[in-house]
């Protein structure tokens, strides 16, 4: 069917909107973005599909990643007339179980309540929030939390993310049931060009990629340029340790989707891209299906609507290369190029991809489009922070209890996200650090951890917003070995064409290497100092003049460790191979065996009961022991 | 790679016509979709056998030297036979700072090959790969299309014997 009105799509909305809140059946929800699938989602698709094969009364679906991805595989289980209730760990032995216990209203089992995560208190999204809220006449079951209220969820304000885990990424009619398209078809229908780029302007979105450049003035300049203009989506993320992006892709496409075409409308184009990583499988099946079902309702194709309008979409796969994240060298590889970034004496919104006038975005900040449109300027810009608007959604992984993907309104501290959102470290270590913003971001220390999430404050102590990459580190994680394996990282991603950047690094790398082997010499900080200011000031693009953040915020807040590196020849955190050695504390090891029969090497002598002795001259630090113990008995020394 | 040397190991010969249906059919002979040629090629074959980009150079009319150029400096491409089982061990931060370096490691000396090395009886390929996005998971290492998180360093031999 061709949508052609406001009315039509308003149609399949309250449908869809019923069937997904109210549905007459019993739907299960099995979240199957790849980290699901990894945790087994897969296999309790399949096993709840076969075990229920035979009953109408149940609907196993499957949805992306509502963003816990510690406790997943995750499960939302939603009937008409009981709270919705999301399950944690729900692995293909437990399934047909949580299942069962569910109709039947057994949720005392003891098994069962280790597997509740949370009943759920209102499924609307934040564009809903004119409707009513169709878990409002159900009745709580009393002594189960309400998944709102639980550390992880409280505090967080979903736009960008606002659908995923609610909705099935393969299905463009539950993406109408939460709004979807509505933004883009009113905009289409009843609003000129200048309006949509003013209210992009005034909601005060940045660019949610890492520069953080105004995204209004962007489409404004691109739009005053004449050519064959092009809508690009950056959805190549290749911050080690951020996956925002792949959520959305695979969570919820068409929010991408919508966004380009409204970036379209606004801009005037209708070529649209979108430059995905090769290492994201799931995420290019899921938008070749978005895409596919956008057109087969119209949305996507030649005069959308009835009106002149036209916007198509081509997708096209990145072949690993970080630097191609700089939007000079994307568009290269679009025109199937070596990704070498160029100088940017004229800006691509003048001369981009094809020589033409370029819009380039990335994904997260077209998934807010729709939102800023549907609700208005002052709504989003009511989030956030004075230079900072609305929200950002961070992956927070590394040593931290509670791992997984998040979005909370800017301006939130470092502390809330880490330490109430994350509930702290695991186990008893003690904090060290968190990164932010990829190899081009830095290293955050304990007592900057107020610090608020927001684009100045960042960048004032060192850092940058980046893609929303945040690597909780502990004791254990070695300060002076990050920003060689940042180095290391950005030695094999340089495209290699400017000096400062190719021989900047290379030369920081040897430097930081040699301290991390044992070494290093005085004089070293100084000098990777002064290499830092040189490559940060001189290279071409913003891979180079960001690469120096790791090692100078490490130097600045972990000085002491390089110079323990240097002096003492010690890494205290064990990371560092021949600057440290395990040793077994005698009074605390109780002789479990544990170490020395898992001892690859066997390295690790003793009686049952007894205090057990490592040979040095055996052990290659492969820390299998260290992991294995667990009084804390094996020491690093 | 010391094997490969001579004729590629890997393949017997050249489909051409197989070419054809990649560069003329699913892409269009479109010479923006290059990488995405060149990705179908490496899937059929599993690297990219130099006859094959002989044959695109001369489909597309793109210099030799590009093609060159454009597969050494991607990394996903490799112009070498690989194993039949590829293992990606993810090293992105998040994998990092939980203990990646050790796990792959402990791959490369039960393997008793390196980084980017395949072993000698083609079973396996160890490739190092920046960030898979399961950050959540780590450790993480990818073998084929399975992924399997959280993998303890004294599992790792157990997984990889899984595959033949």
């Amino acid at each position: 069917m061709n949508i052609q009105s406001v009315k039509d799509l308003e149609l399949i909305k309250e449908e869809y909107r019923l069937k997904l809140n109210l549905p007459e059946t019993v739907k299960v929800n099995i979240g199957m973005a790849s980290c699901g699938i990894a945790a087994g989602a897969k296999d309790s698709f399949d096993t709840a599909t076969e075990a229920f094969a035979d009953n109408k009364s149940i609907d196993i679906c499957q949805t992306g990643c509502i963003g816990y991805c510690e406790v997943e595989p995750l499960v939302e289980i939603i009937a008409k007339d009981k709270p919705r209730m999301m399950f944690k760990n729900v692995t293909s032995d437990k399934i047909v179980d949580i299942i069962n216990n569910y109709m039947n209203n057994e949720f005392d089992d003891k098994k069962m309540k280790k597997l509740i995560l949370g009943q759920v208190r209102d499924p609307r999204s934040l564009l809903e929030d004119d409707m009513a809220n169709p878990q409002e006449a159900v009745p709580p079951i009393e002594g189960i939390p309400f998944l709102e209220d639980t550390p992880f969820f409280k505090g967080q304000v979903k736009i960008a993310l606002r659908n995923c885990g609610y909705v099935d990424p393969d299905s463009i009619e539950e993406y109408f049931g939460k709004m979807g398209y509505m933004a883009f078809l009113d905009a289409l229908l009843n609003s000129k060009p200048q309006d949509i780029i003013t209210s992009v302007k005034e909601s005060g979105l940045r660019g949610r990629g890492g520069g953080g450049f105004p995204t209004g003035i962007k489409w404004a300049t691109c739009a005053k340029h004449d050519g064959e203009r092009s809508i690009i989506c950056n959805a190549d993320e290749g911050d080690p340790g951020a996956y925002m992006d792949r959520s959305i892709l695979e969570g919820d496409p068409h929010s991408v989707i919508e966004g380009m075409l409204i970036a379209g409308l606004g801009i005037g184009s209708s070529l649209g891209f979108i430059y995905v990583r090769n290492e994201y499988p799931l995420a290019v099946t899921r938008l070749v299906t978005a895409i596919k079902q956008a057109t087969a309702y119209g949305l996507l194709g030649d005069n959308i609507a009835g009106t002149k309008f036209c916007f198509n979409i081509k997708i096209s796969t990145g072949a690993g290369a970080f630097v191609c994240g700089e939007s000079t060298a994307l568009m290269a590889s679009l025109e199937g190029k070596v990704g070498r970034p160029k100088a940017k004496y004229v800006h691509t919104v003048e001369k981009g991809f094809r020589d033409q006038p370029t819009n380039l975005n990335n994904v997260e900040t077209y998934a807010n489009v729709p939102a800023i449109i549907l609700k208005g300027a002052p709504w989003y810009a009511g989030f956030g922070t004075d230079n900072s608007k609305g929200t950002k959604a961070f992956s927070l992984v590394g040593k931290v209890r509670n791992t997984g993907l998040l979005e909370v309104p800017m301006g939130v501290p470092l502390n809330d996200i880490v330490f109430n959102m994350g509930e702290g470290l695991p186990g008893k270590k003690k904090f060290k650090a968190v990164q932010t913003g990829g190899p081009s971001g830095g290293c955050i220390p304990a007592s900057l951890m107020d610090t608020p999430v927001d684009y100045q404050q960042l960048a004032s102590v060192g850092s940058i917003m980046g893609s929303g990459g945040m690597i909780v580190m502990d004791e254990n994680t070695c300060m002076v070995d990050v920003a060689r394996y940042f180095l290391d990282f950005l030695q094999d991603e340089s495209c290699g064409q400017c000096n400062p950047c190719r021989e900047g690094i290379k030369q920081s790398l040897d430097i930081l290497t040699a301290i991390c082997e044992g070494n290093g010499k005085e004089g070293d900080i100084e000098l990777l100092e002064e290499l830092g200011v040189m490559i940060e000031r001189f290279s071409l693009c913003g891979l180079g003049t960001s690469a120096p953040n790791p090692v100078l915020t490490t130097i600045k807040y972990f000085r002491e460790e390089y110079e323990s590196h240097i002096r003492d020849k010690k890494c205290k955190a064990g990371v560092c191979k021949n600057l440290f050695v395990y040793d077994i504390d005698e009074d605390a090891c109780t002789g479990c065996t544990s170490c020395a029969r898992k001892c690859p090497q066997d390295a690790i002598t003793g009686d049952k009961k007894e205090p057990h002795v490592l040979d040095q001259d055996k052990c290659i630090k492969c820390g299998i022991c260290y992991d294995a113990c667990k009084f804390n008995a094996i020491v690093i020394k | 790679m010391s094997t490969a040397s001579t004729q590629p190991a890997g393949v017997e010969e050249i489909d051409y016509l197989e070419l054809d249906q990649i560069i003329e059919k699913e892409f269009n002979g479109d010479r923006e979709n290059l990488i995405m040629i060149l990705q179908a090629i490496q899937r059929h074959f599993n690297y990219l056998p130099k006859p094959a980009l002989s044959y695109v150079s001369e489909k597309l009319s793109i210099p030799y030297s590009r093609i060159y150029e454009v597969s050494t400096f991607y990394s996903t491409f490799s112009l070498e036979p690989r194993g039949r089982n590829i293992i990606s061990i993810c090293t992105g931060t998040a994998c990092h700072v939980r203990g990646a370096e050790r796990v792959k490691e402990q791959i490369e000396s039960s393997l008793d090959i390196k980084d980017g090395g395949t072993t000698e009886d083609k079973r396996y390929t160890l490739e190092s790969v920046r960030c898979i996005g399961c950050c959540s998971l780590g450790p993480v290492i990818k073998v084929n299309e399975d992924m399997h998180g959280r993998i303890p360093t004294d599992e790792v031999e157990n997984v990889l014997n899984q595959y033949e």
